[in-house]
């Protein structure tokens, strides 16, 4: 599985991500790529936009990320169907890039929340979901400012009518309550994918969370996902 | 010609302003009763070099269309196009010696 960590100035968990898919996962063409290249190479199979503070949150979230010179070949290359996980700050960026719908504003409460939270698993149909089921909960922290997630009505529509939402905040048993909603999400919101599903956005991180010794190693199911996924293609 | 361009940027209305809304509060633990539905925005300053004060609005508006506002989430103006920075007539006075006084 090709995968290239994009790097923002800023960007904090480009490491985490890094190690979780070569050294966990066990992928060794796992490669960083600066924000500044203009390409993010050939045959790429998944490109990973990290979690961080890229240019300090100046502006908005993800707002200056978004134009940086790598961004056009990582919006070409999802256009054209590749695959592409934001992760926490990425998902932000995904979103000010139009690869998502919606935006990620302050969380609720005004805090800084970096907490182990309960995920439903909405669906298992997924390229990012099928080592999951669906209903499945999973524990994976969250460390975000920004994680609120809102959208225009219509917009919500489509997602929930089209089966878009990956995972919501819920508790211990998967049951998706005002209570188990950390930030402020509507409808509980925690991740999307794009209407194609190669582009799927989460402001949890799973990278955080594919060892024991972290406390969690359910993120892994994420990036298991990923290379059954990118296996079966190799076979297929 | 250089023109100072501002721009003002509000959320929508439908969006909630979590800071607007502590703001608020401690406004009205302040005693400003009389202040309700406080919100938050930004005031942006550009500098642009233009042949007219038309042109450089029309800059500052395409500027704010394409990165400097967010369409899902808010909206903006054009509110100033002068040749002079703006003064800000208010000044608060300074605490004296550094004391903080109620």
């Amino acid at each position: 599985m090709r995968t290239r960590v994009i790097v923002f100035p800023g960007s904090n968990c480009d490491h985490d991500a890094m190690y979780a898919v070569k050294n966990v996962l066990g992928e060794p063409d796992t490669e960083f790529v600066w924000h500044k290249e203009e390409s993010i190479g050939k045959d790429v199979d998944l490109v990973i936009l990290p979690g961080g503070f890229s240019y300090g949150d100046y502006l908005r979230t993800g707002a200056i990320a978004r134009f940086s010179p790598v961004m056009k070949d990582v919006i070409r290359y999802a256009n054209e169907g590749g695959t592409v996980i934001g992760i926490c700050n990425g998902f932000q960026v995904l979103c000010e890039s139009g690869l998502l719908p919606g935006v990620l504003i302050r969380n609720e409460s005004l805090k800084f929340i970096c907490k182990e939270v309960y995920l439903k698993t909405e669906r298992e149909d997924s390229r990012f979901t099928s080592a999951l089921s669906a209903g499945q909960v999973v524990q994976i922290p969250i460390a975000h400012g920004e994680g609120n997630y809102i959208a225009t009505d219509e917009v919500l529509q489509d997602l929930e009518s089209n089966n878009r939402v990956i995972f919501r905040y819920s508790d211990r048993e998967g049951n998706v309550t005002p209570e188990a909603n950390p930030n402020g999400s509507r409808n509980n919101i925690a991740g999307i994918m794009n209407e194609h599903g190669n582009v799927f956005g989460m402001m949890p991180h799973p990278e955080r969370a594919c060892e024991k010794i972290l406390g969690s190693a359910d993120g892994l199911h994420v990036f298991k996902s990923l290379q059954a996924h990118f296996a079966e293609l190799v076979h297929a | 010609m250089k023109y100072f361009v501002y721009l003002a940027i509000e959320r929508k209305e439908a969006i909630l302003d979590p800071s607007g809304k502590a703001t608020e509060h401690a406004l009205g633990s302040l005693g400003f009763s009389e202040i309700e539905n406080t919100r938050i925005g930004k005031l942006i300053r550009l500098t642009i070099d233009a042949d007219s004060p038309e042109k450089a609005r029309t800059i500052g508006e395409s500027a704010g269309a394409k990165l400097l506002a967010n369409p899902i989430m808010e909206d903006f103006s054009v509110i100033e196009v002068a040749l002079e920075p703006r003064v800000h007539a208010t000044r608060i006075p300074a605490k004296k010696n550094g004391k903080v006084t109620a």
